[in-house]
């Protein structure tokens, strides 16, 4: 028990990832969580405007399965599968973000600063989440996947584009992480 | 009946993906920074297993469960896309520390505010599909 309680080591959840990949393979599907963006918009009606959106998205109501499937999985891990142990960060990022103004790192998922819901009284925290969500949503289907279908499954089966497009989601992160946040910050 | 097993692979995904603190903003962070080597390691051994996974089916010892081959789709070709459009994605990445899965994932951990994160993923996506043919590919 303790050892499930306690946060996972790297060697045990990458090949679990990997596992789910697998299975959704066995069932003749895909990994790609990205693609739900897209269904969406088509559920919404987008289809009657662009064609990008025009298609049958009943087929791709098992992947939305499998979104409702992870926000029941996030729910179950955070509240029966977890104990009080923090994410053991190493020092130095803990006191980086500490002096860009981060009270606990590691204590929560996520930092309150930004995701905590009176830190969206702040109109600079609900930016940073609303310009977040447009460039993760934006630059996926621009590239045509994310982390599930590029880097794990794309990379897994050794795919060209695949990698390029993994290069590009570290040269936007480094980026990021190391030149914008403290201009932001 | 049949959506019960695509059910359970989420949920069992959403499990390992809080438990490995993949879904932690101050993980994604770290990685970026260099500071640790867990979400290297997880990424890393993720598509080891993958590609063991897929070798093994390609030589036939693994069918899918209607006893055809295992198959995945073949990305299509190009270049400009891939590097913008994923370094576009990782600024996104990188600034709110979720991809288009943790987003879900997190909302379920009770992160409400994620509601306002897929929300605008959800345009963001749906403004590609308005520049698309406008766009270099």
């Amino acid at each position: 028990m303790h050892y499930l309680l306690n946060p996972w080591p790297w060697y045990v959840s990458g090949p679990l990832i990997a596992l789910v990949m697998a299975l959704l393979l066995y069932f003749g599907k895909t990994f790609g969580m990205s693609s739900n963006l897209r269904t969406m918009c088509s559920i919404a009606g987008a289809g009657k405007f662009i064609d990008f959106f025009k298609f049958n998205w009943k087929d791709q109501i098992w992947n939305l399965t499998v979104v409702l499937g992870s926000l029941i999985g996030g729910y179950i891990a955070v509240k029966f599968l977890s104990n009080d142990s923090v994410t053991n960060l190493n020092p130095t990022t803990v006191t980086e973000l500490q002096s860009m103004g981060f009270k606990n790192p590691g204590t929560t998922l996520v930092p309150n600063e930004i995701f905590a819901l009176d830190a969206l009284a702040s109109p600079k925290a609900l930016m940073l989440l609303v310009v977040g969500g447009l460039l993760v949503g934006f630059g996926t289907r621009y590239a045509g996947g994310c982390t599930s279908g590029h880097a794990i499954l794309g990379l897994s089966s050794l795919q060209k584009p695949s990698l390029i497009a993994v290069i590009g989601f570290f040269i936007g992160g480094l980026i990021m992480a190391n030149f914008i946040f403290p201009l932001i910050f | 009946m049949k959506f019960v097993k695509f059910l359970l692979i989420g949920i069992f995904f959403g499990i390992v993906l809080v438990k490995s603190e993949a879904v932690s903003w101050f993980r994604i962070y770290e990685m970026f920074r260099f500071q640790s080597f867990h979400m290297y390691g997880i990424i890393g051994t993720a598509i080891a297993s993958g590609i063991l996974f897929l070798q093994i089916s390609k030589k036939g010892y693994i069918k899918s469960i209607k006893g055809a081959n295992i198959f995945v789709p073949k990305k299509e070709k190009g270049l400009i896309r891939y590097i913008i459009g994923g370094i576009i994605f990782g600024f996104g990445w990188a600034l709110i520390g979720t991809c288009p899965g943790p987003m879900y994932i997190l909302l379920g951990a009770g992160v409400w505010s994620m509601l306002i994160v897929i929300a605008a993923a959800i345009l963001g996506t749906f403004i590609y599909g308005i520049l698309k043919d406008k766009l270099p590919h």
